[in-house]
């Protein structure tokens, strides 16, 4: 028993630990690696009106993927996002032009802020049509969420009988201009959509992290019996999150309309893929109970300047969709060795110790 | 049968230790197991039974030390490999397939098939049909298993097992979730192994069980092994003391003080079962501040089923019930945990804990709203109520953010029940409170009910262990068929009044009044 064993299993373990950490950090350091990459790779990849650019493409991504990583945490998933942001952006783009015909005559026109907000209605209630089939009539969030994204399409592409809703300026004399601002407006140097998203994602976080809600998000998806008998209302749990998810989904319609200046009925197909690969990416485990906002994010960011980045080097984008589904299968299986190596270490430790 | 040969060893650890994350479960242990015999293997919870079964049954690897199988050393790189060497093993959890039949579950990897590789259906469920019939169990070998009860379940973990024909059989806690009579049944099974030269271990909390069936004991403490003796040898005493290093055991003692006003009633709870008839059948009783009412039952009686209703669990469930003279109108559990009710439900890995969450989230789960100022919960004190609990009850664990799942049993049940307390009850129910957990633990269960009753609390609690419904409780109350058909002072009970209440409405199958305790 002298200090001479030790000192030499120290390093070993300490190696181990190491290795941990860097696992841990693995999102944080595909998005440094990312960015070091491209920066050298493409030109102008570090100025600053690229990285807005790319800011405002991943902010997209990352409101959808918020919503997403709530509901994979209850252990659901919510594949309708993508057709509520096409069905909020034609019901915005509609509103701005036609407001509502009352059919004795005369017609409601909304100003820009009433009209962002009977959207982010109508996105919340298309997430309350989820929850409810979920929890009241026990569809498989799967498949009820599946029906949804075509009930969603369907009725996005009646809506203008396929067309696009062009040229969303509005008129003075109705009050509805000013609608372009949410997507070409700028606070303190930052475009508005920016903002958006920072607040979001502070709240999210702090509701994940310090609210009753938060924490009964998390044990919904750790064990949804368990959470019922110890008084969780976990109905009402579900209904938020697929709530939340499709306000997020709103907001995300809201502000592609307002960059393009116009609403097209398609807008927003295959989103759900982006954002379920984010969350993943970011360390949610599609068997509910485990996720963080804060890892979200990063990896939103991770899948949007990888795309972004291969396009300014010109890669085919046949490519660019091998890259993506490499590094999520990466990610994933990085995910399972680390914890792998998490039990290692700590069964090395406790050798140690006895 | 004369004991006075020694056993042929047919299976021995050498120095085996095995290191998990977390904790040393098994430190240089030997332990010997011999033919035609059953070799018991006692230990508080975490203390390494299971991990060292788990070895023999090769679901884990040792990370030091050699297993010799008759003499020659083996090493098993699966249970697959160890059930080709004839090791079987019924495990403490139920690895069952819920959603297979009863059949399927005990021929599974081993299909019978005919001549095209199609499974044959017909000869797997006679098959299993004769393996249940020598457990009495009357269980259908065509339904599902996540259809039975956990008691029955436990039954075709048993009949699974023996039908592996197996030279040595590990039986891990097979009595945990059985009837008296179902008790007796195995013992006879267990009896009719050990004739044909099977090599039983046999791992069991319950005392008196082992001291009946054991030949050979070995006592585990802390992964290591303490005591290795023959059971004709040792008493009582000398387990406990081998086990938890002192005599402290038994029930908390009663402090003789007085029940005070009516705190709960239950009027007329009826509960219609899914196959028709009722689970619980028009259940009326009534329980004062600081008594503890027993419900005794063997499986199947109802008892669950009753507490489910009174937490406002089923839809379906008629009757009323009233808290303090106060008729209780919600309907949903999470309002009537707010009126002061609380379960401490039997299966803790379904319905107790959320393994993946801390130990403190587990602790406050079920009371986050006493913590939270509007929406935003105060850290410090959710803190501070999580340590309280944790001295209180005196749950073992380094640090409160630890994953739960990580505890051992016993702890992991003191967490439940912390969880339960913490959202200030008046009427605790709790379903089996001492189930699969080890001396000292259940010691310091028994310990924190009686001084929850000192505290005001009423307590429910259902048990199928006799010893314990008889030293813990006020009044004794006696279910049967979903129907209540006894009710006790603790001073007119008698062991054989309660057994006979117990076996009411049951058909006239004769096993059910051998089940007389001794």
């Amino acid at each position: 028993m002298t200090d001479i064993p030790a000192k030499a299993a120290a390093p070993s373990a300490s190696n181990g630990s190491v290795l941990l950490t860097l696992m841990k950090l693995r999102t944080f350091i595909a998005l440094i690696a990312v960015l070091v990459f491209f920066s050298i790779a493409a030109p102008n990849f570090l100025s600053a009106a690229n990285l807005i650019l790319m800011a405002k493409h991943v902010a997209l991504n990352a409101f959808l993927a918020m919503g997403m990583t709530f509901v994979i945490i209850t252990g659901g998933i919510d594949l309708s996002v993508g057709s509520i942001v096409g069905l909020c952006g034609m019901v915005a783009g509609y509103l701005v032009l036609n407001g509502i015909d009352l059919q004795i005559g005369y017609t409601i026109y909304f100003n820009v802020v009433e009209i962002a907000l009977i959207t982010l209605a109508v996105g919340i209630l298309i997430g309350a049509v989820n929850g409810l089939l979920i929890t009241r009539l026990n569809v498989a969030p799967f498949i009820a969420t599946l029906g949804v994204l075509y009930v969603s399409r369907g009725l996005a592409l009646l809506s203008s009988d396929g067309r696009t809703f062009p040229n969303l300026v509005g008129k003075p004399e109705l009050g509805t201009t000013g609608f372009g601002y949410l997507g070409a407006g700028k606070l303190l140097g930052l475009p508005v959509s920016i903002w958006i998203l920072i607040v979001v994602a502070l709240g999210a976080a702090y509701l994940a992290k310090y609210t009753p809600l938060g924490r009964h998000i998390f044990a919904v998806g750790g064990n949804e019996r368990a959470a019922r008998i110890s008084g969780v209302r976990v109905n009402m749990v579900k209904m938020f999150v697929y709530m939340f998810s499709g306000f997020c989904a709103a907001i995300v319609g809201l502000i592609i309309s307002s960059e393009l200046m116009a609403s097209h009925p398609a807008t927003g197909e295959s989103f759900e893929l982006n954002a379920i690969a984010a969350a993943v990416l970011g360390g949610t485990s599609m068997s509910g109970g485990r996720g963080t906002i804060g890892g979200t994010i990063v990896g939103a960011f991770v899948i949007g300047i990888l795309s972004d980045g291969l396009v300014m080097m010109g890669v085919s984008s046949f490519w660019q969709m091998v890259i993506k589904g490499l590094v999520i299968i990466v990610a994933v299986v990085v995910d399972q060795a680390q914890r792998r190596l998490q039990s290692r270490v700590t069964l090395m430790q406790m050798a140690k110790v006895g | 049968m004369s004991a006075e040969t020694e056993r042929e060893i047919i299976l021995k650890l050498e120095d085996v230790s095995k290191v998990y994350s977390g904790t040393v479960a098994v430190k240089h242990a030997n332990f010997e197991v011999r033919r035609g015999a059953v070799n018991v293997l006692v230990g508080e919870n975490g203390a390494g039974k299971s991990t060292l079964m788990k070895i023999i049954a090769g679901v884990e690897r040792p990370t030091a030390g050699r297993i010799l199988l008759e003499g020659e050393e083996v090493s098993f790189a699966s249970s697959g490999d160890a059930v080709d060497r004839g090791i079987g093993m019924v495990f403490q959890e139920l690895n069952l397939f819920g959603n297979l039949s009863v059949a399927e579950n005990i021929f599974a990897t081993r299909e019978i098939t005919n001549r095209f590789r199609k499974i044959d259906r017909k000869e797997q469920e006679r098959r299993a049909a004769e393996f249940l019939e020598r457990l009495q169990a009357g269980i259908r070998p065509d339904v599902l298993v996540e259809d039975l009860r956990i008691g029955q379940q436990q039954l075709v973990e048993i009949a699974k097992a023996v039908s592996l024909d197996a030279r040595i059989l590990i039986m891990d806690e097979p009595t945990s979730a059985l009837s008296a009579a179902e008790v007796e049944i195995l013992f006879k099974v267990i009896a009719d192994l050990k004739a044909r030269g099977v090599a039983i271990v046999y791992i069991s909390h319950r005392l008196e069980e082992l001291i009946r069936i054991g030949d050979y004991i070995t006592v585990l403490r802390d992964g290591r092994i303490t005591g290795q003796e023959k059971m004709k040898n040792v008493d009582t005493q000398w387990i406990v003391r081998q086990m938890i290093g002192s005599d402290a055991k038994d029930f908390a003692k009663a402090d003789g003080h007085l029940p005070g006003e009516e705190i709960f009633r239950a009027e007329e709870i009826c509960l219609p079962r899914a196959t028709g008839g009722l689970a619980v059948d028009h259940v009326s009783l009534s329980l004062r501040a600081g008594e503890i009412l027993g419900i005794y039952g063997l499986m199947g009686a109802g008892r669950s089923e009753l507490f489910d209703c009174i937490m406002g669990r089923h839809v379906h469930a008629t009757g009323s019930i009233f808290i303090a003279g106060k008729k209780v109108r919600e309907r949903d559990t999470t309002r009537r945990i707010r009126r002061g009710l609380a379960l401490i439900p039997e299966d803790r890995q379904r319905e107790g804990l959320v393994s993946i969450l801390s130990v403190a989230s587990n602790l406050t789960l079920a009371s986050l709203s006493r913590f939270a100022r509007l929406f935003h919960i105060r850290g410090a004190e959710e803190r501070q109520a999580v340590t309280g609990m944790v001295r209180e009850l005196a749950i073992k664990v380094a640090d409160p953010a630890q994953e739960v799942s990580s505890l051992s049993g016993g702890n992991q049940q003191k967490v439940v029940i912390g969880k339960a307390l913490l959202t200030g009850p008046k009427v605790l129910l709790m379903d089996e409170p001492s189930r699969g957990i080890d001396v000292g633990a259940k010691a310091d269960v028994f310990r924190t009910m009686r001084k929850l009753s000192r505290d005001g609390l009423g307590i429910l609690f259902a048990t199928s262990d006799l010893d314990e419904v008889m030293a813990l409780s006020d009044r004794i109350a006696v279910m049967s068929n979903g129907k209540l058909t006894g009710m006790f002072d603790r001073a007119e009970a008698t062991e054989a009044a309660i057994v006979a209440a117990s076996a009411l409405g049951h058909g006239p199958a004769g096993h059910t009044e051998t089940n007389v305790h001794d």
